[in-house]
């Protein structure tokens, strides 16, 4: 039977897989069959794995057994710096050619649990690092609405799966906006929890204090069910805790503030479409019943500045452990000294390299007061301020990006203009906040009609409240 | 302050990687605009915060030093994982 996959949602599918209308085999070669076709042009897979009918297999024999939660036999796409036991994983890097993964990430551990089939791993910027998915050692992924455009990144082969119905549904990985940029550029929902919501064992770190794996779906409920299975307190990341999953219970959502920074969202450098469409969306959450409140940020413009200095310095540190010693690529030279030089100076990307020489200056002797201890303290000001704006709203609205999807090569060759990218989405990371892109829309170029986002960030642990309103949003925009 | 591409080789240094000579002088270029644009938060008032801990609780995590797993139990996965193995070990340059 054919599957209309442009239409399907995780809940529509797993009601057909019950009820017995097709099975987890018959969902699975349906997204096999669409990568088949679509994968070489849009390079969204590095690998398609090789027991994905199995997998569907003893997906359906669960369905079978009636004890089939919501994500059995759902076809998911893997970024490719989540570790699934067995299975080949390389952030889209050289330094980790052949490398395969001895254990399940915990966000991989619970999906299995739950029965879900994964697809193959998705492309990325190597070691999350970029804004387009160019970054990858294996090619750049093609944003799957127009082929000559990126599909944002770092998440990118994650997003176009999902957007070029290659796969129902993806996880992926947001340190300054990895997961929501993409999402937005490809028209599809990108979740950004809240920090320590979702454990990060088995995530290859970029910027710990920073990064977090979230869902890559359809809709705001598809993100919702992913983000409720994967979620929870681990013992093998300190750093994650049990989020009191806010049900409104008596309220009303409709008596929901929704705060727009002004000065933030009017700022230079932000396109004509995506203000007009941001208005748009402003207008359809007002329809829905929702309360538009201007508010300040007083020291949100210092975000991405701060963000970047300590995502140098964080990475820097974090990829201090590729060296060619313990796993991946090695390059000998005339003494250890020598391999390690080979190793990191021939196994990075240009970005990686950048970054990492970025960070040794920015907590070398002499600037680190200047900049690392800097940034840290405006982190503290960014999240007094956020502190201070939910006590007079429950979400924050912007745009996910200031353009559309912009051309593979446009800001190749200027790290700078590139960071200026992540301007809407990198202060979530720096508040700790969880923070959800939505399509809100398409603005036409060049004959394409091209995706636009709209940003909603929320309290600290209240990510229900963005999937209460994202589901408002969506039912009406 | 503009960086030399003697702070470039230093960085590259002390960050145990090879540059190529071209790249070198690119990174020279890439990194005074950078760091000219991430140097904005100068302007943020130092008596605004000097707090450089989250406002956000932080607390240790600890649990009982107990139920280690089984001795070797991971040990063949990750040394297959090793560019250069010998035997149960890693093998490397000598240090000395």
């Amino acid at each position: 039977m054919s599957i209309d996959l442009q239409t399907l949602s995780i809940s529509k599918a797993h009601s057909a897989l019950v009820k017995g209308e097709y099975s987890a085999v018959e969902l699975a070669e349906a997204y096999l069959s669409e990568i088949k076709k679509k994968n070489e042009a849009l390079n969204a897979y590095l690998e398609v794995f090789d027991d994905v009918i199995e997998q569907a297999k003893a997906a359906d024999a669960r369905i079978k057994k009636g004890e089939a939660t919501m994500l059995t036999g759902i076809p998911l796409a893997v970024k490719d710096n989540i570790l699934i036991k067995g299975k080949r994983v390389g952030s889209a890097s050289k330094i980790l050619e052949n490398y395969v993964a001895s254990y399940d990430a915990t966000a991989i551990a619970k999906l299995k649990e739950a029965g879900a089939v994964f697809l193959g791993r998705a492309n990325m910027d190597e070691f999350a690092l970029g804004g387009s998915t160019e970054n990858s050692a294996y090619g750049v992924t093609k944003n799957p609405h127009d082929t000559t455009r990126v599909p944002g990144g770092t998440s990118g082969g994650s997003a176009a799966a999902v957007g070029a119905n290659l796969a129902l549904a993806a996880l992926g990985s947001d340190t300054g906006g990895s997961i929501r940029q993409p999402a937005s550029f490809c028209g599809v929902v990108g979740l950004k929890p809240t920090y320590g919501a979702v454990s990060r064992h088995g995530l290859m770190a970029a910027v710990s204090s920073f990064d977090q794996i979230g869902p890559i779906a359809k809709t705001v409920e598809d993100a919702e069910i992913i983000f409720n299975c994967i979620k929870g307190q681990d013992i093998f990341d300190s750093t994650s805790m049990e989020i009191q999953n806010m049900k409104h219970g008596t309220w009303n959502i409709k008596k929901i503030t929704i705060g727009i920074p002004k000065t933030f969202t009017e700022m230079e450098g932000i396109s004509l479409e995506v203000s007009k469409n941001f208005q748009e969306s402003l207008a359809h959450l007002k329809k829905s019943g929702f309360v538009i409140k201007d508010i300040e940020l007083p020291n949100v413009r210092y975000s991405l500045p701060a963000y970047y200095i300590i995502n140098f310095a964080e990475v820097s540190t974090n990829l201090a452990r590729f060296d060619g010693v313990k796993y991946g690529f090695h390059m000998a030279g005339k003494n250890l000294l020598e391999d390690y030089r080979n190793t990191r100076g021939l196994g990075f990307g240009p970005e990686a390299r950048r970054r990492i020489l970025l960070g040794s200056y920015v907590l070398s002797s002499g600037y680190y007061d200047a900049y690392y201890n800097k940034a840290n303290q405006v982190r503290e000001i960014i999240r007094a301020d956020f502190a201070k704006a939910f006590s007079e709203v429950d979400v924050i609205a912007t745009p996910t990006t200031p353009t559309v999807a912009f051309k593979i090569g446009e800001k190749s060759n200027n790290p700078l203009s590139m960071y200026l990218a992540d301007i809407f989405t990198t202060a979530a990371n720096l508040g700790g906040i969880p923070a959800i892109s939505i399509p809100s829309g398409f603005a036409k170029r060049e004959g394409k009609e091209l995706p636009l986002g709209l940003q909603l960030m929320g309290a600290y642990g209240h990510d229900q409240t963005l999937f209460d309103v994202g589901k408002a949003f969506q039912a009406v925009a | 302050m503009a960086v030399t591409k003697s702070d470039i080789e230093k960085l590259a240094e002390l960050s145990r990687l090879s540059l190529r000579e071209e790249e070198k002088e690119r990174m020279r270029n890439e990194f005074d605009a950078i760091l000219g644009y991430v140097a904005a938060i100068q302007e943020v008032s130092a008596a605004s915060s000097t707090r450089t801990r989250s406002v956000i609780a932080t607390v240790n995590v600890m649990r009982e030093d107990t139920h280690p797993h089984e001795s070797g139990e991971y040990s063949e996965s990750l040394l297959s994982a090793a560019p250069r193995r010998e035997g149960n070990y890693i093998r490397v340059k000598k240090i000395l």
